[in-house]
């Protein structure tokens, strides 16, 4: 065959192969927002979930999501801060930071129901902590840590070496440098990835089903006391996530409304996702030319 | 009049700024440490629990690895426990197998298609949808697969629609933006004065895809599906809506079956710490673990063979 005709069919077929993606992945996302949108309305994001009988919401596993997701961020980013710059700013290339990358390498690539099974294992069954919302966010962080810790790095890694000269020219010490020099500078990119992370840590639901529980007690929210068991507050009560909520209704669920409930909270989960994605661009951005006034 | 001593002593201590030095080198080593204590601690505790099943319940290796009968509560003829894990082992192979083949030539198609050929539409277009597609949670991908994949494969072939087929449906859609978007990767680290010398000799823009940019990035590309089919194997609740969870040996593609994390998720909750049908469960996810680390490591090695070209 003539190499030009061959060309044309090659180029014809990437041509065919691509939009059929596309019309996959957008019949994908088309699907969970039509079938899911119509199911969205006040009532549902804010009432409580019913066992057996048909029009409860959502209310408190959404609660649940943004509360596990908070304490999860709260635990995980500093740590993940603090390997970050260690890895990046002492860290001299020898077997021992070999090893700690490949340690961290292995923690990303665990199926997440592994480390929920040691959630499970360490903190509901050996440290007695129960099914609760501080377990969840035990494993939420192992899930999330060397994710974050890799996004952490290559903020840094983006930081022009001349700025560490600079700092350390003027007689700051390294670590002064890094917490006034490298830091403000990469508060952007570090956002991004944190609000990134935050998405994924958001819709995970394997890691959570042995930690956090599969059951949303109903809360009053006129009770802030975290040491009350109905407060929203308190993170030794188990709580049930939206995401593990669209698990559990479709393979346990007897609500004659499972599927639009799940329907409806798919479409909460994506709409998350994309407000993530959007904020951790459009935030970056904004942050940047405040800081840098660039 | 300060003695010697004392002026020793002001002069060799440590200033205010190399004392903060010292503890902030100390907080972000340990918090380093942290990580890889996690790390020792969750493959420490999966293991040790994982091979109780063989020390404790001295079931054999061999058996737990070849027989194809799952029912640890109950002991065979000779009064050996069945804890024959062959068909979750085969339901997880087979489902990651299936999905990373069909979903490579997708993948890299779009790739190429997004790097190549049209960056314009690519950038426009694909870039943002498979971003998004990420990180849609999998439990959705359950749900879907629940509602459209499993009834339409009921339609066509009949039987409940839940088995191997259904499972790898929704893996392929799954792992497909992940894999697309680290194609991409790959073929970008590839120099463009390669086209470009391609070109001039007087390839078509196919021969030079074919001959040139695909051969260089293909440490790339593999790596892209090793990490699809990483994820894969370690998908949990997608694959556990839609599979049909009957730890049998596949028959069929459309019969129910059952991978190691669909047992998994379905049975850790029902059985009694430290009971044969508990531990068993463990060396399930034993087995998942250490599965992870082989693709670990040939990730690792396709890298360091691509390093050495």
């Amino acid at each position: 065959m003539n190499p030009k005709t061959q060309n044309k069919i090659a180029i014809g077929t990437l041509y065919g192969v691509a939009g059929l993606v596309v019309l996959i992945l957008l019949a994908l996302l088309g699907y969970i927002l039509v079938s899911g949108l119509p199911q969205l309305s006040w009532h549902f994001l804010t009432a409580p979930a019913k066992a057996f009988l048909a029009g409860g919401g959502v209310g408190v596993q959404l609660y649940n999501s943004f509360y596990l997701l908070l304490l999860a961020m709260l635990i995980s980013f500093p740590i993940a801060l603090g390997a970050a710059i260690y890895l990046y700013e002492y860290a001299r290339d020898n077997w021992v930071t070999t090893t700690i990358r490949t340690a961290i390498e292995i923690l990303s690539s665990l199926p997440s129901v592994v480390v929920g099974l040691f959630g499970f294992l360490f903190f509901v069954v050996k440290l007695r902590l129960g099914f609760s919302i501080l377990s969840g966010a035990f494993a939420l962080t192992f899930f999330n840590l060397p994710l974050l810790t890799r996004s952490i790095e290559d903020s840094l890694r983006t930081i022009d070496l001349s700025q560490r000269e600079g700092g350390l020219a003027l007689g700051l010490s390294r670590w002064e440098t890094i917490t006034r020099v490298i830091l403000p500078a990469a508060v952007p990119s570090i956002l991004t990835g944190v609000i990134l992370s935050a998405g994924r840590v958001f819709g995970e639901a394997a890691a959570l089903i042995y930690t956090a529980g599969q059951s949303a007690p109903a809360l009053d929210f006129t009770d802030w006391n975290p040491f009350n068991i109905s407060s929203p507050l308190n993170p030794m009560r188990p709580a049930e996530t939206l995401a593990v909520h669209i698990w559990k209704i479709n393979s346990e669920g007897i609500m004659p409304d499972a599927k639009a409930i799940s329907s409806g909270s798919s479409a909460v989960l994506v709409l998350a996702i994309l407000l993530f994605n959007f904020a951790a661009r459009y935030l970056g951005k904004r942050l940047y030319k405040r800081l840098t006034s660039a | 009049m300060k003695t010697t001593q004392q002026l020793e002593r002001q002069l060799k201590r440590h200033s205010k700024a190399a004392k903060l030095e010292i503890w902030g080198k100390v907080v972000s080593f340990s918090a380093l440490l942290l990580i890889v204590a996690v790390v020792v601690g969750i493959i420490g505790f999966v293991a040790s629990k994982g091979i109780a099943t063989f020390t404790s319940n001295h079931v054999s290796l061999w058996d737990f690895l070849t027989e194809k009968k799952w029912n640890p509560g109950i002991t065979d003829a000779n009064g050996k426990p069945e804890v024959g894990a062959l068909p979750m082992i085969v339901g997880s192979f087979l489902i990651t197998i299936l999905s990373a083949v069909v979903a490579t030539p997708f993948a890299i198609g779009t790739a190429v298609f997004m790097n190549e050929i049209s960056p314009n539409k690519g950038a426009k277009i694909l870039q943002p949808v498979t971003e998004l597609l990420v990180g849609i949670p999998s439990v959705v991908y359950g749900f879907i697969g629940l509602s459209v994949v499993v009834p339409a494969t009921r339609a066509i072939f009949g039987g409940s629609g839940f088995g191997i087929l259904s499972g790898t449906c929704v893996l392929f859609v799954m792992i497909l933006p992940t894999v697309t978007s680290m194609s991409v990767d790959a073929l970008r680290s590839v120099p463009r004065y390669y086209r470009e010398a391609s070109l001039a000799l007087g390839a078509t823009q196919w021969q030079t895809i074919y001959k040139v940019v695909l051969r260089a990035a293909t440490p790339g590309l593999m790596t892209a599906v090793v990490f699809g089919m990483a994820r894969a194997f370690g998908e949990a609740l997608a694959v556990q809506m839609v599979i049909g969870n009957a730890a049998l040996m596949p028959g069929s593609l459309v019969d129910p079956a059952a991978t190691l994390t669909s047992v998994l998720t379905t049975g850790i909750g029902n059985t009694v710490m430290g009971s044969l049908q508990n531990n068993a469960l463990w060396s399930l996810a034993l087995v998942l673990l250490l599965m992870s680390l082989v693709f670990n490591l040939i990730i690792r090695l396709i890298g360091r063979k691509g390093r050495l070209q």
